[in-house]
């Protein structure tokens, strides 16, 4: 994986910056090695890097003089919320700083009469439903690593999870925000109101990989907890019936509150781990959860079954209780650790694509195992279309952890040819940096890197993600006017 | 592409207008823009001209020739239209299907796609089902450079890249000529219904609704219309029941229950309360006196009615509509005299929302007034600055609609 190439002069100059941060932010340095050796990477296991400091402010105040500092010394920065990234986007820099936000770790306000909850960003996603859980209240975006990954984290990647059908992503939940920018300078953006005015800065920052401001204070909405939730698991002789299914189920106006499938690799794999009474002779399972208020989720568990059973369902279990709810998604909620125990390594994927297109999908990815010799097992947000494919190797066996990025390049490539997009809730990172080029254009790409150029135009925020070619702002800004030869002479000027 | 010699509905002379019907025509016309040193006014059919500050230069680009929907698929929840097509295509084409626009857009047969898209404002659904930011997914358009780029993508879950469609959203045409926009769409309801209580007071209105707020009866609009604006002198506070009728029968009867006590109740059924939302929609009770002045203001939900009194104390005479349970406040100000000529009185009411958070917004008053007043909320130093560099890394030379929202940018 290319990184920018470390900077001789920046590397010279360690011991500098090492008192310069040791004043901005007094006990929240770490320097000796093995220390820094818990920073050198995140939930993308295959890359390692160790920074060359790590720095862990407690304040606003301590990031915003850590930026100045690094700013002034021309100091690369990767923030970092709580590593959980799957796709590399708190990867350290050999010449750059970890700025990790996890002392910033307080929940600041409850506001219950406005339904908003405002965090520091170091609060972890699932402490902000238990914070509010009592009053009966919870923050709805679930992403599967909830009881670690931290809010700040969330709204730099945008995450998502089960729920996100039906309650949003993090952008969709996050009323303000306040950042630093790489300069120092401290802005907030939005507030307890609904819709921030003039530019939508809060859209922009919000899924920006930690490239265009570091997040340090987090304004989210909270949504009273449904009264009944139920869910179905279905199982299906195909996945063609299954993908009708769930595109009957949203033809007749039903969104439910999460969506999920499993082949039946993955269904093998859970059930081999958790033990849940997952049925083992489908070829897909669909677990359905429907939540709100006793007489909707009544009426609308029947019609799910209801079309379910029109569609060829060979088996549909209705949870009787909570426990049984919880079991129904215990293997679902395992399938990552459960392909772990029976491949000592895997990729988890993750690209969203029509979802009309997934039986043509999946039958591609069975021709791809063929042409990898790498075996791929698949869950599936069925009501979003975000696919996880899980790409099973062995890194001991020379030529598989090659074979298996290529593996996940191709199915990246498929998605976008069917006419979708790279990632649905990982995020780019540097996982998928090298194959922007398959979705945008240059142009695409350049309008994005100037917006980049507005925030931070020195380039120290988290360089060598998401985007493949580093351009200068200078050489971006210039504009090429057509002089001479103008369309429309004659068009009186006044 | 065709140049006209009038702009659309304008007594204006000696303006050209630029109608492109394809995407390479309007890069031709951005880049001659942007050679020539002349702005553009960008606009769909020019129905929210009223909106924002005037522009006024002689040359106009009307979008309302690249118009149709390319591609409607209800099962992926996904549409995409050029950005010219009206908006009430749009609607009859979703409706068809059983679907709509969750975010409920002002006027929804007024309009082009792009325009509703450009001033970015979301009806009385908008606290429960999101704004109209959160619906779109995909936008291709023209920079202020002439060069056609697209950002996000057609499929509701995407997080590759800057999610730039949010970033266009509410901009007023300053940062990127439009063409083509894909929205996320959504199942209409099947049934809905409407609780009024008669006869309650602002404050206590909001103190009720923040608790049908703090419950699960899902409520997917809370309004109150004061005393003064209702026809038989007796406020009306409101909520609207959405959802398959099993579960609207159940969560109103609740509420009903729950609020019985304050006051005399009626319930609309689903004709009666589609019409009263899209009066609350569209504030039609101010729409009688169209030479008053009218604020649009975003606060806390909780606060609406202590801003709310703060703003009638300052301007006696004036009238109001809540809507967002709290949140949004449409204030009218009474006949306009010469205190409101030059800038709507801005500083009074803005001054009503000090030490809490939101900012208040001009929407209806005379271009001569617009163009003086600070139409939107003036921001805080850095946020300005910031804003002002997001707009020249998209459109350096100023040529798309300069001064549209903030006189220098």
């Amino acid at each position: 994986m290319l990184m920018p190439a470390p900077d001789p002069a920046i590397l010279a100059r360690r011991s500098e910056l090492l008192a310069r941060l040791r004043e901005a932010v007094p006990g929240g340095v770490i320097e000796d090695e093995a220390s820094r050796r818990a920073y050198d990477q995140d939930a993308l296991t295959a890359y390692r890097q160790m920074p060359m400091l790590v720095v862990l402010p407690s304040s606003t105040q301590e990031v915003a003089a850590a930026l100045r500092v690094c700013s002034s010394l021309g100091v690369k920065v990767v923030p970092r919320g709580a590593g959980t990234s799957l796709s590399g986007g708190a990867l350290p820099l050999e010449d750059g700083v970890v700025l990790g936000l996890a002392k910033l770790s307080r929940i600041l306000d409850i506001d219950y009469d406005n339904r908003t909850v405002t965090c520091q960003p170091g609060v972890t996603n699932l402490s902000i439903s238990r914070a509010v859980e009592a009053r009966g209240f919870y923050y709805a975006p679930d992403p599967s690593s909830q009881i670690a990954c931290t809010i700040g984290g969330n709204v730099a990647e945008n995450s998502g999870g089960v729920h996100c059908l039906k309650y949003g992503l993090t952008t969709n939940n996050v009323l303000g925000v306040e950042l630093v920018t790489m300069e120092g300078e401290v802005i907030r953006v939005g507030g307890k109101h609904f819709d921030a005015e003039g530019y939508d800065l809060l859209g922009i920052l919000t899924g920006s990989e930690g490239l265009l401001g570091v997040i340090t204070e987090v304004i989210v909405r909270i949504l009273p907890k449904p009264e009944t939730a139920r869910a179905l698991l279905i199982g299906f002789a195909s996945n063609e019936a299954a993908g009708d299914t769930v595109a009957a189920i949203i033809g007749a106006g039903i969104i439910p509150a999460g969506m999920e499938m499993m082949d039946k690799p993955a269904i093998h794999a859970a059930e081999a781990f958790v033990r849940v009474g997952y049925p083992l002779d489908v070829e897909a399972l669909l677990i359905v959860e429907l939540d709100g208020p006793g007489p909707e989720v009544d009426h609308l568990c029947g019609q799910v079954t209801a079309l379910a059973q029109s569609r060829g369902a060979v088996s549909c279990r209705m949870s009787g209780s909570e426990p049984e709810r919880l079991a129904f998604w215990a293997g679902r909620k395992a399938a990552f650790p459960a392909v772990g125990r029976i491949s000592p390594d895997y990729f988890c994927m993750d690209g969203t694509i029509p979802r009309r297109a997934l039986p043509g999908v999946l039958a591609r990815l069975r021709e791809f195992e063929g042409e990898f010799g790498l075996r791929v097992a698949n869950v599936f947000h069925a009501g979003d279309g975000n696919l996880h494919p899980l790409i099973l190797f062995d890194s001991n066996v020379p030529g598989e952890l090659e074979r298996a990025e290529a593996f996940g390049a191709a199915i990246l490539r498929l998605c976008v040819q069917v006419g979708g997009v790279l990632t649905g809730e990982h995020g780019v990172g540097v996982e998928k940096r090298d194959l922007m080029g398959e979705q945008f254009t240059e142009s695409d790409l350049a309008h994005q890197q100037r917006l980049k150029c507005a925030f931070d135009p020195a380039g120290l925020l988290n360089p060598g993600k998401v985007f493949p070619v580093l351009h200068r702002c200078a050489e971006l800004g210039r504009m090429h006017v057509h002089q001479g030869k103008l369309a429309f002479p004659d068009i009186p000027r006044f | 592409m065709r140049l006209c010699d009038r702009a659309r509905d304008q007594g204006r002379f000696n303006v050209t207008t630029f109608a492109p019907t394809r995407e390479q025509e309007v890069i031709e016309a951005v880049r001659w823009a942007t050679a020539a040193g002349e702005p553009l006014e960008v606009i769909g059919t020019g129905t929210r001209r009223g909106l924002g500050r005037p522009v006024s230069v002689p040359h106009v680009l009307d979008l309302s020739a690249l118009s149709g929907i390319v591609s409607y698929e209800p099962a992926e929840l996904v549409l995409t239209a050029w950005a010219g097509t009206p908006l009430a295509e749009i609607t009859s084409a979703l409706a068809e299907h059983r679907q709509h626009l969750a975010f409920e857009p002002l006027s929804d047969v007024e309009g082009t796609l792009g325009g509703v898209v450009a001033t970015g404002l979301s009806g009385p659904r908008r606290p429960k089902a999101g704004a109209v930011r959160d619906h779109v997914l995909g936008i291709a358009a023209v920079s202020g450079r002439g060069e056609s780029f697209v950002g996000g993508g057609k499929v509701v879950k995407n997080v590759t890249g800057y999610d730039i469609p949010k970033l266009m959203t509410g901009s007023y045409g300053t940062l990127a000529v439009f063409t083509e926009i894909t929205l996320k769409v959504l199942p209409a309801p099947e049934d809905v219904r409407t609780l009024i209580i008669h006869g309650v007071a602002a404050r206590e209105a909001v103190r009720l609704t923040t608790t049908v707020l703090q419950s699960a009866a899902e409520v997917s609009g809370a309004c109150h219309v004061p005393a003064s604006v209702v026809a038989d002198g007796t406020s009306q506070t409101a909520y609207r029941f959405e959802g398959v009728g099993p579960s609207v029968e159940f969560r109103l009867a609740r509420v009903r229950d729950a609020l019985g006590g304050s006051g005399p109740v009626t319930v609309l059924e689903r004709d009666e309360s589609v019409s009263f939302w899209r009066s609350i929609r569209d504030v039609t009770p101010f729409a009688g006196a169209a030479e008053r002045m009218v604020w649009r203001i975003s606060v806390p939900p909780a606060e609406g009615a202590s801003v709310l009194e703060r703003l009638e104390r300052a301007i006696p005479g004036a009238h109001a509509l809540l809507d967002w349970g709290g949140g949004l406040i449409w204030f009218q100000l009474p006949e306009a005299d010469e205190s409101m000529a030059r800038d709507a009185r801005a500083a009074v009411v803005r001054a009503a929302l000090t030490g809490t958070q939101g900012h208040a917004t001009l929407v209806r008053a005379p271009a001569s007034v617009r163009e003086t007043a600070q139409v939107f909320q003036p921001q805080a130093a850095g946020l300005a600055a910031l804003s002002k560099r997001v707009k020249a890394q998209f459109d350096p030379r100023r040529v798309l609609n300069p001064g549209r929202m903030y006189a220098d940018v």
